[in-house]
């Protein structure tokens, strides 16, 4: 009775709160503190943050600038995107290959950007694929993916990107507990049979990621996962659910233990292990996907094979925390001492103490084991509990002062919070359903505490409504005071499953204008209109042609014959920046290409009827786009019409 | 009578020493010209947030950015302007090297002159002028290949821009000066090596007025 009653209370102070909120707006005027003010970057300004937001079921990140919530750019990393050509263009279809062939969509889930001592570094992006798990990996520097490796024996990768903090790995889990290795076996029979392998990925200093070993866990869904810092770097905590290991009505059945755990790894000890040959050798089938911004073209390598760790086998390493009720989020704050666990069911935030773990290690201070992984004591691992600060906490980010800041989905409603006297200072609403909040390095030893972005799991917003389908909506709040203050709405694309936000100063004068010409290696570019050329090999037509505003060279071109499978290698000969060209031919079963300065791309055509087909520039170039254009001579598959290729003849 | 001219000129020389100290700086600043850029011409329009253009040195043109001069020439085909020329392509860039770098030993050698054996400061200025005869040589001259490239246009240029008399317009960019050209604004000064030219030039004037002075001084 008196929980609804502080209910009701909380919702009349919140309408009291919007129409106090109201009127200030109206009253404020010249105020220098108005939130349009806080918002606002003037025309020609630049943002404060970047911010990468997940792009959830778009498979894509997008960029969006804080604090004024525009949208910069939307990165194509897991799903084919006409907008660029990216996977639809031979030379970044290879991205998108996997153990199972192609794939042109992925479910992006967490971005997280790479550091060095425990600090954003804005080297390169991270981010996980749920559906047919894969971590890729994006440039800071082009906003471009260059690498995507698929993890086998895995299904379900949400436990993922979170890197640790010299970025020396990246880890991956499995959150559809499934057979390893994969076989054919009655699904009722998974109890102690389904395996969750946590997946460990290096991560080398020019970026590239191998794939170092497998942790073949008991068959719970692992969900989330964070790496220790600072005092707890060389720890890896994962939460996991239905350790009911239920196979069916998952909703009830794996919501029946009043305890599920947080698996303590000691990922160091395991490397170690690894490295003095510990592990055997499994199968397992995976596509490494690499972009080479030399040739531009991307090249996917199917590899065979992982070393698996029973974790039992590897001494001290590998540990349970028993956490109520369904745990989600699993979060560690900057010192590295407290590891927040958020059961999802449960009305409390449950805080552990890295110190209290060590402790209890050191004394084996064990109450049961799993499957052999010894479970830890609650009652003397944990460091506190935040009691009842809101319904169905799901994650915890960090704003650097000694605060945390968790969302709860149930409530609507993000809380803010002391860390070591778990007291809660603030409360305010979101709209509506909060998953994911971000704190522009939330994730690391040195959050910049001044804007927290919350991210609606359910898409109804506050905008004028666009039919059934809408996309989701983020709050920004001012978090440099005592109190959050609700700055703006703005929406994002996809379900953005978590974000990464970074200060722009540290990437930004980084970023890439163009490609040099001179520095393109790729075996069909044309580096000049005297380089342009069309060859013949069988039915195979290969046509080298150049791109500059505002022509193409060749642009007539005759002797292609019905049934040829024409390759349409584009070079853009601009060295400046904005000076993209685009390119697309009637007929063709593909999308068109973006080819940016200094880059070539190519598309194939496979000609079905006799005529003359034109081509043209998609993206506007300059003011004589409209007749940046060309035309193919496509004469009957018996002809003798000989190869020619012209510009102003 | 030797002993007489020997004391004579060394006496002479002594008085000289500053002056032809100031000689030499002055005429050795020419050597800037090898280092630093002559003139800039900059060009900037809304398109253009960060600016494009070029450095004229002795022996050459320069983008301000890497592919300036390629993203000019680029703007200019729309207009029917020539290619920028290269290095090659113009006897100035390999005449004016030779011109400044034997006007500066020239007048080093002076001022060492002056210095060692106590010539008449009338050779300082004597440099000066024959200095400023080329230096206005050169301006005529680069104004001339400035007319010539921005107004000798291609006459299957895209587009055939004329003034409010009918004439065809002249895309010369100012000799000094800034200037509106379509949509653009040409900022055309002098660069760093011109200044210690010009600076040079006026150390050899002091040069002159100061051994001058001090010969003025002897004879009193």
């Amino acid at each position: 009775m008196a929980k609804i009653g502080k209910y009701i209370l909380g919702i009349a102070t919140l309408i009291f709160m919007t129409n106090c909120g109201n009127n200030n707006d109206s009253n404020s005027g010249a105020m220098s503190s108005s939130k349009a003010e806080k918002v606002y970057v003037a025309p020609g300004e630049h943002d404060e943050y970047y911010a990468f937001f997940s792009g959830g079921y778009s498979g894509n990140i997008t960029v969006a600038g804080l604090p004024s919530g525009r949208m910069l750019k939307e990165i194509p990393v897991f799903s084919q995107f006409p907008t660029s050509g990216y996977g639809y263009s031979e030379e970044t279809k290879p991205m998108l290959n996997t153990s199972f062939g192609f794939v042109p969509w992925g479910d992006a889930h967490h971005p997280d950007i790479s550091q060095t001592n425990g600090e954003l570094d804005g080297r390169w992006i991270f981010i996980n694929e749920n559906n047919t798990p894969r971590i890729a990996r994006i440039s800071l520097t082009t906003f471009e993916t260059e690498e995507i490796i698929e993890l086998p024996n895995s299904a379900g990768n949400h436990a993922s990107s979170f890197v640790t903090e010299n970025t020396e790995y990246i880890v991956a889990g499995t959150r559809f507990a499934v057979p390893n290795p994969q076989r054919d076996m009655p699904i009722n029979e998974m109890k102690g049979q389904f395996k969750g392998p946590l997946s460990f990925v290096s991560i080398a200093d020019n970026g590239r990621m191998n794939l170092e070993f497998q942790l073949n866990m008991p068959g719970f869904n692992y969900d989330l996962a964070h790496p220790g810092r600072n005092k707890s770097h060389g720890w890896f905590f994962f939460t996991s659910y239905n350790t009911e290991e239920a196979n069916t009505l998952m909703e009830v059945n794996a919501s029946q233990n009043d305890k599920d755990y947080i698996a303590a790894v000691n990922w160091q000890k395991i490397v170690e292990y690894v490295k003095n040959g510990g592990g055997e050798k499994a199968p397992g089938t995976y596509a490494h996907n690499v972009y080479d911004e030399k040739t531009h073209t991307a090249t996917s390598t199917m590899k065979e094979g992982v070393t698996m760790v029973d974790p039992r086998e590897v001494e001290g390493a590998v540990f349970y925390i028993p956490i109520p009720k369904s745990p989600h989020g699993c979060d560690v704050d900057p010192s590295g001492e407290y590891i927040i666990g958020s059961g999802k069911l449960s009305t409390d935030l449950s805080v552990y103490s890295f110190e209290k773990i060590q402790t209890a290690i050191k004394n084996k201070d064990f109450v049961d084991d799993s499957y052999g992984i010894p479970v830890l004591s609650y009652e003397n691992t944990i460091a506190g509990v935040v009691a009842q600060p809101g319904l169905g906490p799901l994650h915890t980010e960090f704003d650097g002062k000694g605060n945390a800041y968790t969302t709860f989905f149930i409530s609507s409603e993000v809380v803010k919070w002391k860390l070591g006297t778990w007291e809660v200072l603030d409360r305010q609403p979101t709209f509506y359903s909060v998953g994911h909040l971000m704190i522009p390095g939330g994730n690391s030893r040195k959050p910049f505490g001044k804007y927290m972005v919350a991210m609606n799991k359910i898409t109804k917003d506050r905008y004028l409504p666009t039919g059934p389908e809408l996309e989701h909506s983020a709050q920004l709040y001012d978090i440099s005071g005592d109190k959050m203050e609700l700055l703006s709405d703005f929406p994002t694309h996809g379900e953005p499953h978590y974000a990464a936000g970074i200060r722009a100063d540290i990437i930004k004068d980084k970023s890439k204008k163009y490609y040099e010409l001179s520095e393109n290696e790729h075996p069909y570019a044309a580096k000049s209109e005297s380089e342009a050329k069309v060859t013949r090999n069988g039915n195979e037509v290969h046509i080298s042609m150049t791109m500059i505003r505002s022509h193409f060279s060749p642009d007539n071109i005759e002797g292609v014959k019905v049934g040829d499978k024409v390759y349409l290698h584009m070079t853009n000969l601009e060295q400046d920046f904005d000076v993209p060209h685009g390119f697309s031919i009637i007929g063709a079963n593909t999308s068109e290409i973006l080819v940016m300065p200094g880059q070539t791309k190519t598309i194939i055509w496979e000609p079905k009827r006799e005529g003359v087909w034109p081509f043209y520039c998609t993206d506007f170039c300059s003011a004589l786009h409209q007749e940046m254009q060309g035309y193919i001579r496509v004469s009957a598959a018996n002809s003798n019409t000989p190869l020619k290729f012209t510009l102003d003849e | 009578m030797g002993e007489l001219f020997l004391l004579a000129h060394s006496f002479k020389s002594k008085f000289m020493k500053p002056a032809s100290i100031i000689m030499i700086i002055g005429s050795a600043l020419l050597l800037g010209l090898f280092v630093y850029p002559l003139w800039s011409i900059e060009l900037e329009a809304p398109q253009y947030p960060n600016g494009i253009g070029m450095n004229i040195h002795l022996n050459g043109l320069e983008g301000k950015k890497k592919h300036d001069l390629q993203n000019i020439d680029g703007l200019n085909h729309y207009i029917g302007m020539r290619k920028l020329p290269k290095s090659h392509e113009m006897w100035e860039f390999s005449a004016f090297p030779k011109i400044v770098g034997g006007m500066a030993i020239l007048g080093m050698f002076i001022g060492l002159l002056g210095f060692f054996k106590g010539i008449s400061p009338k050779w300082f200025i004597a440099w000066l002028i024959l200095m400023c005869i080329l230096g206005i040589l050169g301006m005529y001259d680069f104004n001339a290949w400035m007319v010539d490239y921005g107004t000798n246009l291609d006459p299957k240029a895209i587009m055939k821009m004329t003034d409010a008399d009918g004439n065809p317009l002249s895309y010369k960019p100012p000799l000094f000066g800034t200037k509106n050209i379509l949509n653009f604004v040409a900022h055309s000064y002098p660069h760093t090596g011109a200044y210690m030219m010009g600076f040079g030039m006026f150390l050899t004037l002091v040069a002159f007025w100061l051994g001058n002075k001090k010969m003025k001084s002897l004879k009193a």
